[in-house]
């Protein structure tokens, strides 16, 4: 009886083994749904519903209770804004905001990365909304990103990416963005950016922006040291500081003086 | 005598300088040039660097003007450079890109030449400070000085029209802003915007034709005929000079231009096309295939004229937003105190300095000799607040950079901007006129003090 | 003697010498008086200077070498480097001569005069010569006359460089009543695919685009934050707002479209330009908020169709562009 009993439970922990070794297998990543949006719930009450209100319903007046430096929190429901824009904003370091009155700009991540699955699951479940992107840049052309990306963007994030301004804000360079990154704030739009719906701009338009983003970053530099792609502020710095003090020098050196 | 004498060296050159002078008379000339005076200060060569690097402008210019095609007639490219395949156009950018990319050393040639344009114009910037700062246009060089002057004014719109030939996104914006500055001009801004361009903007195809033959020609010409006159004036009433060492205001001391002078200014000649040529092969300038091609519905961030031209670029961002209008028609729109009153206004007081000087100071004599800065506190103290002023108006053209760099706010920029053109140049003036007082006060402490102490050897060797 | 000198008579030697029996000189050159003062030779600097001029030889060729073989990459660098170092070396050379090869002398020179004698005289040439007559100002106001009236003349061809007196044309625009609205791609665009936070260039269809009239900006509001000029009424269907794209300043494209998430903490949305950053309110009718503009933004007026693409309902509230003399009391033209 002994023998077998323990065969029994050695069997059972056996299968236990290969039904939880079943569901692991997929990615790495696959805890029960349920178990995930569980903590995530949990770390939206901790971390995010003193802006974004209980339950992500958003607060558009500020709170009765101040926070951290005085701040209270104020900010949008996240009904329907769907897994693609939590990704964005967590894996930015966009979110979470010291102050919601400060644009969110690219930072330090606080969360480990089951943590952001977890809160990505939560938002997702909070309304219907879009899936995180997953764009093909490969796919796309760089001319026609070029072509689309001077038209639509350029006018903030400056022709070759480099980045630029806008009143009260930044519009940043956008070399350290993933695809990912890209294909997702150009639906969201965050902060003051406009965004692009896919009547405008075809997932595969997309593909082509994101491919010359990635173009724009290491372009074709072939006429010598750079400069950083932002045209004649540094040329003109170039000119007078390099230029200009090594031929004063030569002029020092090759003018006479009488003794 | 044994075999024939061997030839000196003075009798082999001599045969062909007698030859030439035979047939055209210009031997005592030759003598004169040879034997020219510079005096003895490096601080006289600034013009001449401004000099080699027109004449690389004219080189290099020649070679890109064999290439590029001043057309506007709308194109497709397909050409080397992927990520322009299959965009829309001017044959002028095709042109330009194709020289880039297609074309041995046409890119070294295209940055060399646009390298030597920001270059040229910096030096002139150098040089005018030098003749400013030492009075070196009272009477009799101000002639030599309008001159100067209007070299400088026409460099500025050759390198703005020679860039915006290009018809790149950021040159394209410049020549929009251009447009809008001509129509700026009261009651007959549209009127004249309309005879340059052809018709309103973009303008005529032949507008394009205009700026070719503007840059590559007319403009040039000017210029060159300019400098000529510049250089024979300099050299008729030869150069001024620093005082001491027997300088007097009748007598230049100085080093002829040959043997002496010659390799120097020769070697700076090479040393200003080495370093264009350096610049222009290391260090990249206007990478026209990275802005792509102008269209009037597009723009981009950080947009910048060339260095010369921020100082209009800051003043336009500064001026605060209000079109001055009387019965219902616009008399004065925005761009004009920024694009035209002002430019207007320092070229003014530039060509009035010398008479403003005279009257001023009622000094009507001849100067050969130079003052040093601290000689003349009043007229340092001044030059020394209009170019603070000047450049707080460039630093107010790159705000938007500084913000993007630096993070300091825009609108907070522009503010103290408008403060600061109006404190720092006063500030300016007040500290430069003591620190030139100070100076001269203590020469003549020093003075006193030698002059003492000689007295005092004297006393000592007679008892 | 200097190599200036050397290298200056060997080359000359070897162009003219004679084949013949040398010719009689009259005088020794050494009974001549020297006009430039002799020195010290200066053996290393010599030898500095032919090895910087080797340099500046070599570095010359190999701007050809990188020329004519195509697989050296970096081209641009390195044919800069070659020719730009060449130049250098035979600058180095240069300098090094006048320092060290040449003698600099100190020499003194009179400052010229003016001529007031000269002068004189040749203002007593010109009087003179018009001894003969004795109409003296009538000739100068005929002269006068014939001058500055062949001056304009010949100045008058410059006019046929642009329509110089027909400003109507500064009005003009590709829209009108009907026109449809089109993307980029010149497709048609429906009033229920523009979305509030959106920014979508527009451009007249079947119209040249290369024009300032031609590009408009569209954006999607709130209708009940509009509060559009007196008798705007009916032009914004939907919350759906047509401007001009250019600027009302200096005539740059408004590239920039402020668009903000979360009205609390984000602000108003905004129209700016990238040159000079005037900032316009899209839900004012174009008002300018920050900036040097002195003119609103021209608001296109605008229609659904049946099939529901948006359409113009006629052309702009006043002329696009940079502001002129008559661009408040003139509207808009097709």
């Amino acid at each position: 009886m002994p023998v077998t009993g323990r065969a029994a439970l050695a069997m059972l922990a056996a299968a236990t083994l290969a039904v939880s070794g079943a569901t692991a297998a997929p990615a790495a990543t696959s805890e029960p749904p349920d178990s995930l949006r569980a903590l995530g719930a949990q770390l939206y009450a901790a971390n995010c519903s003193s802006c974004h209100g209980i339950g992500g319903a958003g607060k558009r007046t500020p709170g009765q209770v101040s926070g951290a430096l005085g701040i209270a929190g104020i900010g949008p429901s996240l009904h329907g804004v769907g897994a693609l824009a939590a990704d964005f904003y967590l894996r930015t370091g966009y979110m979470p905001l010291r102050s919601p009155f400060t644009q969110p700009r690219r930072s330090r991540v606080l969360f480990s990365e089951r943590e952001i699955r977890a809160l990505v699951a939560y938002v997702a479940s909070l309304g219907t909304g879009p899936a995180v992107p997953r764009p093909d840049p490969a796919a796309g052309s760089v001319a026609a990103g070029f072509t689309l990306f001077t038209q639509d963007c350029a006018g903030c994030h400056q022709v070759a990416a480099a980045g630029g301004y806008l009143p009260d804000s930044v519009a940043p360079p956008l070399y350290d963005a993933t695809p990912t990154q890209i294909a997702e704030a150009v639906r969201i739009g965050p902060n003051v950016m406009p965004r692009f719906s896919k009547k405008r701009l075809s997932d595969r338009d997309l593909d082509s922006v994101i491919a010359y983003v990635g173009y724009a970053g290491r372009p074709d530099d072939r006429g010598g040291w750079s400069l950083g792609h932002v045209g004649p502020v540094p040329e003109g710095l170039i000119a007078w500081f390099i230029a200009g003090v090594v031929l004063v020098g030569v002029t020092l050196t090759a003018g006479s003086r009488l003794r | 005598m044994v075999g024939r004498a061997k030839p000196q060296g003075v009798d082999v050159i001599e045969k062909p300088v007698r030859a030439l002078d035979e047939r055209s008379h210009t031997a005592p000339l030759a003598l004169r040039a040879l034997r020219y005076v510079f005096p003895d200060h490096w601080s006289f060569l600034l013009g001449e660097v401004a000099l080699y690097a027109f004449i690389v402008l004219v080189a290099t210019g020649t070679y890109l003007a064999l290439f590029f095609d001043p057309s506007t007639a709308p194109v497709v490219y397909h050409g080397s450079y992927g990520p322009l395949d299959g965009a829309h156009m001017s044959q002028a950018y095709r042109s330009a890109i194709h020289l880039s990319f297609d074309v041995k050393a046409g890119l070294l040639m295209r940055q060399t030449h646009h390298w030597a344009a920001d270059v040229f114009v910096a030096a002139i910037a150098l040089h005018l400070m030098r003749i400013v700062f030492t009075g070196a246009f009272r009477k009799p060089r101000e002639l030599t000085y309008y001159i100067g002057l209007t070299i400088l004014g026409l460099a500025l719109l050759e390198g703005y029209i020679g860039y915006s030939m290009v018809d790149d996104l950021l040159s394209g914006m410049g020549l929009a802003i251009g447009y809008g500055v001509a129509l700026s001009i009261p009651l007959i801004g549209a009127n004249v915007a309309a005879l340059i361009w052809g018709g309103p903007f973009p303008g005529a195809p032949a507008f394009w034709s205009r700026m070719y033959v503007a840059h590559v020609f007319m403009l040039p010409l000017v210029i060159a005929a300019l400098i000529g006159i510049h250089l024979f004036l300099v050299s008729s009433l030869h150069h001024t000079q620093f005082r001491g060492r027997g300088a007097t205001e009748k007598r230049l001391r100085g080093v002829p231009a040959f043997p002496g002078q010659a390799p120097r200014s020769l070697g700076l000649m090479f040393a200003v096309f080495a370093a264009l040529f350096l610049l222009g092969g290391l260090v990249q300038i206007n990478p026209i295939w990275l802005w792509g091609p102008y269209h009037v519905a597009d723009g981009t961030n950080g947009a910048q004229p060339d260095w010369y031209l921020g100082w209009l670029i800051g003043a336009l961002r500064l001026m605060p937003g209000f079109d001055i209008t009387v019965a219902g028609r616009t008399l004065v729109p925005n761009p004009f105190w920024g694009g035209i009153l002002f430019p207007t206004f320092v070229f003014g007081l530039l060509f009035l300095w010398p008479s403003l000087e005279r009257l001023i100071s009622g000094d009507r004599r001849t100067h050969n000799l130079l003052d040093r800065p601290r000689d003349a506190p009043w007229r340092t103290a001044f030059a020394t607040a209009v170019l603070t002023w000047l450049f707080v108006i460039f630093v107010a053209g790159s705000a938007d950079r500084a913000y993007v760099l630096l993070g300091w706010s825009y609108q907070t920029q522009i503010e103290v901007y408008r403060v600061l053109i109006f404190v720092l140049p006063v500030a300016a003036f007040w500290l430069a006129r003591r620190i030139c007082v100070e100076l001269l006060r203590n020469e003549d402490v020093v003075r006193d003090r030698e002059d003492a102490e000689t007295e005092a050897r004297a006393a000592a060797q007679l008892d | 003697m200097s190599i200036f000198q050397r290298l200056a008579g060997l080359l000359i030697w070897l162009f003219l010498r004679r084949r013949g029996p040398a010719p009689r000189r009259t005088e020794r050159p050494d009974a001549r008086a020297r006009i430039v003062p002799d020195g010290q030779p200066a053996p290393r600097a010599e030898l500095a200077v032919v090895a910087l001029l080797c340099l500046a030889a070599l570095s010359a060729i190999a701007f050809v070498v990188v020329y004519a073989v195509d697989s050296i990459p970096d081209q641009t660098q390195y044919l800069g480097l070659a020719l730009g170092g060449s130049f250098a070396f035979l600058a180095a050379a240069l300098i090094v001569t006048g320092r060290h090869l040449v003698v600099t002398e100190h020499v003194e020179r009179e400052y010229g005069e003016p001529h007031p004698h000269a002068a004189r005289q040749v203002a007593q040439v010109v009087e003179e010569s018009g001894g003969r007559m004795r109409r003296g100002r009538l000739l100068a106001m005929g002269a006068g006359a014939a001058a500055t009236a062949l001056l304009v003349a010949v100045v008058t061809p410059i006019a046929s460089l642009g329509p110089v007196l027909d400003v109507e044309r500064f009005t003009r625009t590709p829209w009108r009543r009907g026109r449809r609205l089109v993307d980029d791609a010149g497709r048609p665009i429906a009033a229920a695919d523009v979305r509030s936070s959106e920014f979508i260039t527009a451009y007249p269809e079947h119209a040249d685009r290369e024009q300032m009239g031609a590009p408009v900006v569209l954006v999607r509001l709130d209708p009940a934050t509009l509060h559009l000029p007196q008798g705007r009424a009916g032009w914004a269907p939907g919350g759906i707002l047509a401007y001009s794209k250019i600027c009302t300043h200096a005539g740059c494209a408004i590239a920039l479209y402020r668009s903000p998430l979360f009205r609390p903490t984000d602000g108003k949305p905004g129209l700016v330009c990238p040159c000079h950053y005037s900032t316009f309110d899209p839900a004012t009718g174009g008002t300018v908020v920050y900036g040097p503009a002195g003119r609103p933004l021209p608001q296109l007026p605008l229609s659904i169709d049946r099939r529901g693409h948006l359409r113009a309902a006629g052309n702009f509230s006043g002329p696009v562009g940079p502001s002129w003399w008559g661009v408040r009391n003139r509207k808009a033209s097709t």
